[in-house]
């Protein structure tokens, strides 16, 4: 595990994301309205959608273009879409939102 | 031809059934002519609750229009009390005439029962009763005010809740040790206080109501025991009495109530009566469940039938949202009589049955009353039920092995099981309409009655459907707003107003939403009936908005934005169109395009670009011009007579002036204007949701055009010759469709399901309206009229545009 500071749990509003660039396109890092933190690719697998400007609701995100529901915690599309999104460890520590670059890595080397 | 000449003197909940069988039966038999002392005809009137709560509107409940009256030929008096009746010339009298008749139908209902106490003459005391009464009420129903409701009945508690949910400090006073007490035993009454204590209803029991105190208003009222309470407005439920006077002068039989036969036959042959005015067999009859018998019978005696009245058992159900509680049978302890009782206290469920040899004769239930029908069942077929007797208490799910499956307990009635008390309509019944065709909640209702009168069947009824039409049974009918919650979008509108919730956590809680945070669908709903509704007090949630609403920019499939300069009217200049071609270049905009509404759109724009761009356009003078969202978008304009030869208006002046008065406000959908200088129409204005034609005279104004997925010609609202008056139409139509219309549809929708006559009633008949409507407008404007660009462009605020880290060159390592 490699774990970085990308910025303040207050960057992201409640029940929002915000976008880390990496050099294989973008991730999303989703706050709940509980303050729960989740990472996720920010691409739908279904158009490529930005699911960082999707609506957060629960623990899930709707994708902006077409509605698409994913599970935060999974990545996994909900109802009858079947899709799924890579996700990445990340944890809140004092105020500071850790990710793995670790996974981050193996990604790109894949 | 010329039928029988029938006279119907009262138009409630009976004889509205017995007309109804009647025109079904033999449109023609009669030539009947119904009198009604209230000023309307037949509504629902055990609905009266939920409009004096404010879940629905009156307009829901009517049962019979005016349209249907018509249609079948029945002569309405409205608004007319019949004085007397003079059975030997056959005639009904009233202030205005006489009306003879070869049979009549007496069907006056009860009266509320007053209690002679001193004071019960002053303003601020009502009964509840009619609409007129539930109407006083909901005047009186000041936030803060206090209200004492005087019995603490079925009637004085729906006041009671409906009244707290308008947020007056509500007292009962009930004379008895406990609420409900011909219908509920101790142990459910006490329950039933609770739940009623906690929504901050004070329960006085024991309390004998001595005098209202007052002077020309009821200000206190005083108990017996010395308590007094303040009190803004009196309501007094203790009970009613059959309307029996035109019976009593008239010379016929009357006991407590006009004492009919099997046949509903008065003493005398021309007269029937049916309803709460009647006595059979020495019982009176206060639910609508005998009544509609009854005009079943008193229909086929009229068409020369026979048919007899056998008084049924009744089932009573509270209706309280949140209070779930069914009583029926018999239940006073006695003689050979047996309990089963079953209590749950942490979750508030109570429920006894009552045993007689080996029958069931009565049952309470709170709490949990899913069961309630097939008890109900049990009693009324005097079903043996030794065999069961153990597990009886719980349920039909239990019995036969059933798997305790919500939907086995609907799926193991017999077909005679009654699901719909107030219509009698059985499960065998609902079952044979589903299969014949009837797939929606409505058909069923339309063909069987069943869920129609008081609702609370309704979602038994969607369990028949359910289970009879397996994975074919889509969701009921009535459109809920989304799987978050059970209500309609016209509810919750009402409710948020009603109960004056100022918050999406409110709501949510309040109305019982079954997700934690709503969904992409109820949010954004959501948070636009509350910025319409409590334009000064809720603060917009962001991050309830669409993403072109939150970004303040259309996103593209490739999700980049769009941006859109707002071009007054369509008007703009030299210097702006530099402005607009300098951003262009310095953010690499791949397209740059004219769009249907007289605008320029810049495409192709990256998001983290956008505050920077916003700022070089508001250097300009240019403001955001809102293509992205549900609220005002353009105002189309042509060049009119400041430089057109037919041009009769300044029409580019005042689409210039509309979008000025118009821009930033939210509406449930987008909305567009047109303004045209004549009658040719050059800016298209009649497909507009608002377009203005200028003429010789003045201004045309119409509105619910369209010219999207459907296209349609605006429908013609008002004509003035005052430009100022345009203005004001304009923005007090559009002030309605902010606080009326469902989230998502546009004008025309909307004007299509209120009507066009109404909304002129709304906005150019009643002046007072319109200006009410037009204040509330400027005050929502006081908010929302300013640009969104200047906000985010701020310096502090850009950095949350952009990505919060990069990472890039971490992960190439
Ligand atoms: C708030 C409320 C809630 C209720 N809830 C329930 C419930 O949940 N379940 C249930 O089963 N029942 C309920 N009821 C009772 C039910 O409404 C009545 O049993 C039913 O309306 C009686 O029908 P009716 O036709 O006999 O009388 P009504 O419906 O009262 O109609 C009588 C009509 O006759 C008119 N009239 C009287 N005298 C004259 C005259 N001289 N000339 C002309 N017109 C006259 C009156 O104005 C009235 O419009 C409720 C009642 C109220 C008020
Ligand atoms: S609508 Fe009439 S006034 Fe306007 S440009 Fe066309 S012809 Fe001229
Ligand atoms: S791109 Fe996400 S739903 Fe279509």
């Amino acid at each position: 595990m490699n774990w970085i500071d990308i910025g303040a749990l207050e960057d992201i509003p409640a029940q929002g994301a915000r976008v880390i660039k990496t050099a294989k396109g973008c991730v999303a890092v989703f706050r709940t309205a509980g303050d729960e933190v989740f990472a996720l690719d920010d691409r739908c697998p279904h158009r490529g959608g930005p699911l960082s400007e999707g609506i957060v609701h629960g623990a899930q995100v709707t994708c902006p273009l077409h509605n698409w529901v994913f599970d935060l915690a999974t990545g996994q599309a909900q109802g009858a879409d079947e899709g799924q999104v890579a996700t990445y460890p990340v944890r809140v520590q004092g105020g500071r939102i850790m990710l793995d670059a670790a996974r981050l890595q193996r990604r790109s080397a894949a | 031809m010329m039928g029988e000449r029938l006279v119907v003197i009262g138009a409630g909940m009976a004889s509205g059934r017995v007309l109804e069988h009647l025109v079904e039966a033999a449109p023609d038999a009669f030539d009947i002519t119904l009198f009604n002392a209230e000023p309307r005809g037949n509504y629902n009137r055990i609905m009266l609750s939920p409009v004096l709560s404010g879940e629905k509107a009156y307009a829901e409940i009517v049962t019979h229009d005016a349209d249907w009256y018509a249609r079948h030929g029945i002569a309405t008096r409205f608004g007319e009390h019949v004085t007397r009746i003079d059975r030997a010339r056959r005639v009904v009298a009233t202030s205005r005439g006489e009306t003879p008749y070869d049979r009549l139908l007496i069907a006056t209902g009860s009266a509320p029962f007053i209690i002679p106490v001193p004071g019960r003459e002053l303003r601020g005391v009502v009964t509840y009763r009619d609409l007129d009464d539930t109407e006083a009420m909901i005047a009186a129903a000041k936030p803060g005010a206090k209200a004492v409701v005087i019995g603490g009945g079925l009637l004085g508690l729906e006041a009671a809740a409906g009244l707290a949910l308008r947020g007056m400090e509500v007292t009962v006073i009930h004379l008895m040790g406990h609420l409900m007490e011909r219908q509920l035993d101790p142990a459910a009454g006490y329950l039933l206080q609770k739940a009623l204590e906690a929504r901050g209803i004070r329960i006085h029991c024991k309390g004998a109501t001595k005098a209202i105190l007052g002077h020309d208003r009821a200000e206190a009222v005083l108990l017996e025991d010395g308590t007094t309470y303040g009190a803004d407005l009196v309501v007094m439920a203790v009970g009613i009495r059959p309307e029996t006077r035109l019976a009593t002068d008239a010379g016929l039989d009357v006991g407590r109530g006009i004492t009919v036969s099997d046949a509903m036959v008065t003493s005398d042959p021309a007269i029937l009566a049916v309803g709460e005015c009647v006595e059979h067999e020495r019982q009176l009859f206060g639910l609508v469940a005998p009544l509609y018998d009854q005009a079943k019978v008193a229909a086929a005696t009229l068409l020369g039938q026979e048919a007899a009245f056998r008084p049924v058992q009744t089932a009573t159900k509270l209706k309280v949202t949140g209070c779930d509680l069914f009583s029926a049978g018999d239940f006073a302890e006695g003689e050979g009589r047996e309990d089963i009782a079953f209590r749950d206290p942490a979750r508030g469920i109570y429920k006894r049955l009552v045993i007689k040899d080996d029958r069931l004769i009565g049952a309470v239930m709170y709490g949990d009353t899913a069961d309630g029908t097939w008890f109900f069942g049990l009693i009324k077929d005097a079903t043996d039920i030794a065999p069961m007797r153990d597990t009886l208490i719980f349920g039909p799910a239990h019995q036969g092995g059933a798997t305790p499956d919500p939907m086995a307990a609907v799926a193991a009635l017999p077909p005679e099981a009654e699901i719909c008390g107030c219509n009698g309509v059985c499960k065998g019944r609902i079952v044979e309409a589903v299969q014949g065709g009837a797939v929606t909640l409505d058909s069923v209702r339309a063909q069987t009655k069943a869920s129609s009168s008081c609702g609370t069947c309704t979602g038994l009824v969607e369990k028949v459907m359910a289970v009879t039409l397996g994975d074919a049974f889509a969701a009921p009918a009535k459109q809920t707003m989304c799987k978050c919650t059970d209500l309609g979008h016209e509810d919750v509108r009402r409710l948020i107003k009603a109960r004056a919730l100022k918050s999406i956590p409110a709501v949510m809680q309040e109305l019982g939403w079954k997700t934690p945070g709503g969904c992409h669908s109820c949010r954004p709903a959501l948070n636009y009936y509350l910025l319409a509704d409590w334009p000064l007090e809720y603060r917009d949630d962001r991050q309830s908005r669409f993403v072109n609403e939150r970004n303040h920019a259309n996103i593209q499939k490739d999700g980049t934005y769009s941006v859109v300069p707002r071009m007054w009217g369509g008007v703009t200049t030299p210097a702006e169109l530099r402005a607009i071609a300098d951003a262009a270049d310095k953010y690499g905009v791949p397209m740059v395009k004219v769009t249907g509404g007289q605008r320029i759109d810049l495409l192709g724009v990256k998001k983290e670009d956008l505050p920077a761009m916003w700022a070089d356009l508001n250097a300009a003078g240019m403001v955001s011009g809102h293509a992205y969202s549900k609220g005002l978008r353009t105002v189309k304009t042509c060049v009119g007579s400041e430089f057109c030869r037919f041009g009769t208006q300044d029409s580019t002046g005042l689409g210039i002036r509309l979008e000025k008065l118009l821009w930033g406000s939210w509406t449930p959908h987008k909305v567009k204007l047109g303004v045209s200088g004549c009658p040719r129409n050059c800016a298209e204005a009649t497909v507009k949701d608002v377009g203005i034609v200028c003429v010789d005279s003045g201004y045309q104004i119409s509105v619910a055009g369209a010219a999207g997925m459907e296209v349609k010609e605006t429908e013609f609202l008002a004509a003035t010759p005052s430009e100022d008056e345009a203005c004001e139409i304009t923005a007090a139509f559009i002030q309605l469709y902010r606080e009326q219309a469902k989230y998502l549809d546009r004008p025309y929708k909307w004007v299509a399901k209120v009507g066009l006559d109404w909304v002129k009633a709304q906005v150019v008949e009643d002046r007072a309206n319109r200006a009410a409507l037009f204040a509330r407008f400027e005050i929502s404007q006081s908010v929302y009229r300013k640009d969104p660009w200047a906000e985010h462009a701020k310096p502090e605020e850009r950095r949350l545009w952009s990505a919060m880290a990069d990472l890039s060159l971490e992960a190439a390592e």
